[in-house]
């Protein structure tokens, strides 16, 4: 039985979720096929060749799958399944896994196991439900178990030695359903928010979006990435996008700086697996602490600073 | 259009779960229950499309038990004209119920169904999307802005790294994001109002649709806990526990 990967890319590079998917594939099974659904992403392609383990990298490449809209991926990954002897079919919990992998189980008729954070055999596993403040052990009763995996809860798998053979999928046709409009990127230097080693973030207690902008240097001095609570951003102080917590990213850095974040629990359930947390809050009874390995209580217009000339004077120490 | 509004039955966002000894599941007697929090932004949106005269009928639909009246009372107090109760006893999965809200959609043709991404109970994150591709609909997850123009709808989604806009001709589904809207508070005359209006309850069976789970829940556990940490007195205390303890920096 073959496990098959939906590779997540933007045409040009393997986005890396992708080999943390192939990681959770490889305690499902031991021949990994990977599927690369795209516009002019032969590099890509490549690039799935070269993770380890992977067998085969099927690749489907038109005009019409540029965007990964959900129903032209759902038809092309149906029709590569139709074609193989699949057991499994995994992506990694991402926007765009979360978008198109229900649809394909449907599509199948079978059930899907939602955000997988742990293998225990080929067809039982770990999942959080309740915001992370419970732990469903679940076994598929289904011929094909579609998947989609948390990255965090897997390591990268690796890359570099693989050459893996190429296979071309005739294309399907376009559906004529959905069609891309635009796609608004948040323009930002700084690391892709799952995959920073640093995040720093900030909640209400920020008061404002110009205050907010007081974590960016703090963020780059650290090398990391800057998030929010959904208070932060149902306040308006930054997008959506940069949502840490239940219903928005999940992430494990390692380290977590949770400023003037109260602590909620949908907050905790996107951000508690982190190796180290920082919390900075005026509340002391606030939940964020009972998480925190290292707190500090007071008032962050003032400790945020005074972190950052501290950060500021290590870093000149280390360059003398 | 009609509009068709799926809500599901929910433990409170509010409280805290407990999760039983046995491992059996989380405790829900005595648990205060509401309308799941995405599908509330849905029945706002919904209400919103035909206050702004996109659509004509707004049709709240619930699958469970009879205690889902409560919730279908609630969408109707935001303003859902009618509600529909498929009444079941049997545990239902995602699949199961995008099955059932397929077969609703096949009797009521409504133009668009939104619903919300998620439920905050299991975190499936699956049902619009399967609804969908049951119905052969197109579909947009994750919206932050729906607008409607000359019969078709342009949604913007929220992904990583930014925000998408597509395009879909109705009939469509759309599951929704937080950002999309504030639901109103429900005022107590519209939620008076809302008891005078139809609720029509349809045994989930009638509809004929296979409603076997496709998994089986071994276990429910608490998560392991975190050890409590320090409270350190300033900054540079800090940062000199996360280079020399932590090794963070």
């Amino acid at each position: 039985m073959t496990i098959l990967v939906i590779a997540e890319h933007d045409n040009i590079a393997l986005k890396g979720a992708t080999l943390n998917a192939v990681t959770a594939a490889a305690q499902c099974g031991s021949d990994i096929h990977v599927l690369v659904i795209g516009h002019a992403c032969g590099a890509v392609a490549e690039q799935a060749g070269r993770i380890a383990g992977v067998s085969q990298v099927l690749l489907a490449d038109a005009s019409h799958l540029a965007h990964g809209l959900a129903e032209n991926a759902a038809a092309q990954t149906l029709q590569a399944i139709g074609q193989g002897t699949y057991s499994h079919v995994l992506a990694a919990a991402t926007a765009h896994g979360r978008n198109v992998m229900p649809r394909i189980a449907a599509m199948l008729d079978v059930g899907q196991i939602s955000e997988v954070t742990k293998v225990l055999a080929a067809d039982t596993f770990e999942r959080p439900i309740y915001a992370g403040n419970a732990i469903a052990t679940v076994q598929s009763l289904d011929p094909i178990k579609v998947l989609t995996v948390r990255t965090v809860a897997f390591a990268a798998a690796a890359t570099g030695d693989n050459t893996a053979q190429i296979r071309s999928l005739a294309p399907v046709p376009d559906s004529g359903l959905s069609q891309f409009v635009s796609l608004a990127r948040a323009d930002s230097l700084r690391p892709e928010l799952t995959s920073a080693r640093v995040v720093v973030s900030g909640g209400r207690g920020l008061g404002s979006a110009d205050h907010f902008r007081m974590l960016e240097p703090l963020a780059d001095i650290l090398g990391g990435a800057v998030g929010a609570s959904r208070a932060a951003v149902d306040a308006g102080f930054v997008p959506n996008d940069l949502q840490v917590g239940q219903t928005g990213k999940i992430v494990a850095p390692e380290l977590y700086v949770a400023i003037g974040i109260s602590g909620a629990i949908q907050h905790l359930a996107g951000m508690s697996d982190s190796r180290v947390i920082v919390a900075i809050n005026r509340d002391a009874e606030a939940p964020i602490f009972s998480v925190a390995d290292y707190g500090i209580v007071g008032d962050l217009f003032d400790i945020v600073p005074a972190l950052l000339d501290a950060l500021q004077e290590e870093q000149k120490r280390l360059a003398a | 259009m009609k509009v068709l509004v799926p809500v599901k039955r929910v433990v409170d966002a509010n409280v805290k779960i407990r999760v039983r000894p046995d491992g059996s599941g989380v405790e829900l007697a005595n648990v205060k229950m509401a309308i799941n929090p995405f599908d509330e932004i849905a029945v706002e949106e919904a209400t919103r499309l035909k206050e702004a005269g996109h659509a004509s009928e707004v049709l709240a639909v619930s699958c469970g038990t009879s205690a889902c009246q409560d919730v279908l009372r609630t969408a109707m107090g935001i303003g859902a004209d009618r509600a529909v109760l498929l009444q079941t006893d049997a545990e239902l999965q995602p699949l199961a119920v995008a099955k059932l809200l397929a077969a609703l959609a096949r009797k009521e043709a409504p133009q668009l169904i939104v619903l919300g991404k998620q439920a905050i109970d299991d975190d499936c994150n699956q049902t619009g999307q399967m609804l969908a591709a049951l119905l052969g609909w197109p579909q947009a997850t994750f919206a932050s802005k729906i607008a409607v123009e000359d019969g078709r709808l342009f949604v913007t989604r929220d992904v990583d790294g930014g925000a998408e806009t597509v395009q879909l001709p109705l009939p469509a589904v759309v599951t929704v994001d937080l950002r999309l809207n504030e639901p109103r508070f429900v005022s107590l005359p519209n939620l008076m109002k809302a008891k005078k209006k139809p609720l029509e309850t349809m045994p989930a069976e009638t509809l004929g649709v296979d409603l076997a789970p496709r998994w089986k829940t071994l276990k429910i556990e608490t998560p392991p806990q975190r050890q409590p940490g320090v409270l350190l007195a300033n900054a540079a205390a800090l940062v000199e526990r996360l280079k020399n303890e932590a090794k963070v920096i």
